[in-house]
């Protein structure tokens, strides 16, 4: 027996165990109950193209983030300054990193500016100028705080994302932050993407703001402390959008993060749902508060700038919960439930990519992709088998190995399977005999000049090893660079490709040389079926 | 079996032929891939951005209606395809549309509810790229394949000395602009998937260099007194069969993917089978006779 030949069957058989083993889970329906332990339990996954569902980049506005906390930044000062009895005429963000104070005289502007530097040491205060005859001065947020503040807010907005899959109820959702400012969501099999990504998308900053009932609508100058918002309601017979427009006070008395919890709950009386909502000890205090001194006035409950109530406070409302009515159908209540619950987004996100595949799609991908390969791999194997014989069948065998080995090494390492994955399959069922086609024609060469089967084989293994060798490097190194640069449906093609390519390496040059081996090795071979 | 007996075909000879041909494919090709980059070309929404939708009917719906129907709900730049044997749309909206993005899929849908009332449809697949992925993509893709370049020319480099590593570095961006020109003449989509298709085609269309050049190799170490074009013509016909049936193998299981393989990777196998088409043709027609002609030059240049 030639040396070696135990070894290598033994590493073969080895590595269809292995294969099966990890296939396992891929191919049982139910794995048996004594699985478990070191056993694999990882299956082949399959990508958004095949089983359906969606793929979304998300951009966070960080900007908006950063602007965010410096309006926050300019309400605390006017509350601080109110406190201490200052006098201003006006303090607001002005631009996109900086606040602006007006006061009326220079004396007042000292004590303002001393106040600041003690309560907000790390921003960078501007000299005092002169602004329409009053004084003022800029409050600068500095480059690495804003810079801090929009890493955070992509941070916070993943995690609100999150929340909000995680309560909409989808199965193994990946979520993940991308370069800066990108989020990547991906939803599998989900059934109405829309829903899911209104839902993702939606800001949710709640608001409660007074109606300025002193001033018309129609009206053409609306002051600075007051803005204009619109309350859409549908007609759920006609499906016709009616707005109608509010002016508000522009700064809100109570916000979103000021809630505990919000349920839909079903109006008995017109049998029309609305959303529950209860208020943190802070909340519920502010509310009293508000509602006690307001009685009689009309408030309005505002998401993302469209009202959706504007009713009337009849009495003093103290046990810390509201509810917010509208024109809900059961599932925009439900959304919205969970969008407050989860928390509003710390900056306005925008869908930059949406990839939606339906399931019909995705099956029917599946079913033709498998067609395809299962007509690829006979024809291949029926033009094998009558052109080399059976050295042609050996091949085949060799080819049947490889598929084998692929798919097992795609389950342990837990790839994801895409339609060019399964395109990459199917190539490589053509590029697989390849090599045997390079080393039979040179075992036919070395045949003619009329050496013996044994030495012919080996003559060709050898002679043809370096030619297979170099057409599996280039086709490696391109699909190297597919695995590094592809995303999604490219990436799977990559992974195939590469993994086949390492693969057919193995089982061309060792897998259908030692059954080679293993019929010459007695001697009795005569002439070799090629 | 042998598909072919001994051959002897003057390929060397025919130079000045293939020459030729291979330049006209080779302009074509740099013509569309100049296109491309002017964005000019049918590009995919991929790198372009903007809103692709596969819409499955229950009933034929003709592109002329689903013009119609589109258009009078404002979308008045869109490009209409039918997906043959089956009720099935497809819509591209281009990024510069009135529509802003994130609505169009949703526009589509309200305008075909609303010119088809009885013709129930489900959408099968949607995509919409905004304008800064589709840059960030483009820009992504010009490095992929450039360092995919790069990787094969210095592993060429490295095999083999200059001569043969220029024969087949021409050969492969003649393989690679091949590809360009036939689907920049077909009109067919430039996407994500065809530039795969490109590069896979540019790692395996060298296999077939490589049988040829090695058996050159091979042959001007036994015989250097020969004239270069009869050792070069005479390698060419020994491997000829198997440089054939290595092509054929991978043609039949590309084919059966164009064939079988669904639409949505319809023209990603169209790709290949030109690739793999095309690198059998060069690595005779293109490949061999560069070297010969570099080799004959260092020879005349020697004998000066």
């Amino acid at each position: 027996m030639p040396k070696g030949i135990g070894w290598r069957i033994s590493l073969i058989c080895i590595f269809v165990l292995l294969s099966f083993l990890y296939l396992t889970p891929t191919l049982a329906t139910k794995l048996p109950s004594w699985w478990g332990g070191l056993l694999p339990k990882d299956k082949i996954h399959l990508g958004l193209d095949l089983q359906g569902g969606t793929h979304l980049v998300l951009e966070v506005d960080t900007q908006k983030a950063v602007e965010g906390s410096l309006d926050i930044v300019a309400t605390d000062l006017e509350d601080t300054l109110t406190g201490k009895n200052l006098h201003f005429k006006r303090i607001s963000r002005t631009g996109s990193d900086k606040v602006t104070l007006v006061v009326y005289e220079k004396g007042t502007a000292d004590a303002v500016q001393k106040l600041v530097k003690e309560k907000y040491p790390d921003y960078e205060q501007s000299p005092v100028f002169d602004e329409g005859g009053f004084v003022a001065f800029n409050l600068r947020i500095n480059e690495k705080d804003a810079q801090d503040r929009k890493d955070k807010s992509v941070a916070q907005a993943l995690e609100t994302i999150r929340n909000r899959i995680d309560q909409f109820g989808v199965s193994e959702p990946v979520i993940q932050r991308e370069g800066i400012n990108h989020i990547v969501v991906q939803l599998p099999g989900i059934k109405d993407p829309q829903r899911a990504i209104d839902l993702i998308g939606k800001t949710a900053r709640l608001e409660f703001k007074m109606v300025r009932e002193d001033i018309p609508p129609s009206s053409t100058t609306i002051p600075d402390d007051a803005e204009l918002l619109k309350e859409k309601t549908v007609d759920p017979t006609t499906g016709a959008v009616n707005e109608i427009p509010l002016v508000l006070q522009k700064k809100a008395l109570i916000t979103g993060d000021l809630l505990t919890d919000a349920q839909v709950r079903i109006d008995s009386q017109f049998n029309q749902p609305y959303v529950a909502i209860d208020f943190s000890s802070l909340g519920a205090k502010l509310f009293d508060q508000v509602t006690a001194a307001n009685v009689g006035k009309r408030f309005a409950i505002v998401l993302d700038n469209n009202i959706y109530s504007a009713p009337v406070i009849r009495e003093r409302i103290s046990g810390g919960s509201a509810q917010i009515s509208g024109n809900f159908t059961e599932k925009t209540a439900a959304d919205l439930a969970i969008v407050l619950r989860a928390g509003a987004l710390p900056a306005p996100v925008k869908i930059i990519q949406n990839e939606t595949v339906g399931p019909s799609l995705g099956q029917d991908s599946i079913s033709k992709g498998l067609m395809a390969g299962m007509i690829g791999v006979l024809l291949v194997i029926g033009f094998m088998a009558i052109y080399y014989k059976l050295s042609g069948l050996i091949a085949d065998f060799g080819m049947v190995l490889n598929i084998l080995f692929l798919m097992g090494a795609l389950a342990a390492l837990g790839a994801t399977l895409t339609l060019p994955g399964i395109a990459a399959i199917v190539l490589l069922v053509g590029m697989s005999v390849d090599s045997n086609v390079i080393i039979f024609e040179r075992i036919r060469e070395e045949l003619k000049l009329g050496k013996s089967p044994g030495a012919a084989l080996d003559a060709g293994y050898d002679k043809a090893f370096l030619t297979v060798m170099d057409s599996h490097v280039t086709t490696l190194i391109t699909a190297a660079v597919l695995f590094q640069f592809g995303t999604g449906p490219v990436k799977g093609f990559a992974v195939s490709l590469s993994l086949g390519v390492i693969i057919n390496l193995f089982t061309s040059l060792i897998g259908t040389k030692v059954i080679f081996d293993m019929f010459l090795h007695k001697g009795t071979v005569k002439k070799l079926s090629i | 079996m042998e598909l072919l007996g001994k051959t002897n075909i003057d390929f060397i000879g025919q130079r000045n032929i293939s020459f030729i041909i291979s330049a006209i494919i080779s302009i074509i090709g740099i013509i569309g891939v100049i296109q491309i980059t002017r964005g000019a070309a049918n590009m995919g929404i991929d790198f372009s951005g903007g809103t692709s939708m596969q819409v499955r009917f229950s009933k034929p719906v003709p592109i002329s209606e689903a013009r119609v129907a589109l258009h009078k709900n404002g979308i008045a730049k869109v490009d209409l395809q039918e997906i043959k044997d089956s009720n099935k749309l497809l819509v591209k909206i281009d990024k510069n549309t009135t529509v802003a993005l994130g609505k169009a899929a949703e526009a589509v849908q309200v305008a075909f509810k609303k010119g088809f009332p009885d013709n129930a449809f489900t959408v099968e697949s949607s995509t919409e790229i905004g304008p800064s992925i589709g840059e960030k993509l483009r820009k992504d893709t010009l490095v992929a394949v450039l360092i995919s370049l790069l990787g094969i020319i210095l592993y060429i480099a490295w095999r083999f000395d200059f001569k043969f590593g220029i024969g087949a570095i021409a050969a492969t961006t003649h393989d690679v602009l091949a590809m360009f020109a036939v689907f920049f003449l077909l009109n067919k989509e430039i996407n994500l998937l065809f530039i795969t298709a490109v590069l896979t085609i540019a790692g395996y269309s060298l296999t077939d260099t490589v049988v040829v050049f090695d058996r050159i190799r091979e042959n001007l170490h036994k015989n250097l007194k020969g004239a270069m074009d009869n050792i070069f013509n005479a390698s060419i016909n020994e491997v000829l069969s198997r440089t054939i049936i290595t092509s054929l193998t991978t043609f039949i299981a590309a084919a059966s993917l164009f064939f079988f393989g669904g639409e949505v990777i319809h023209d990603f196998s169209l790709a290949l089978l030109v690739g793999i088409a095309v690198g059998t043709y060069s690595s005779v027609f293109v490949a061999s006779p560069i070297v010969v002609l570099l080799e004959n030059r260092a020879l005349k240049g020697a004998k000066a």
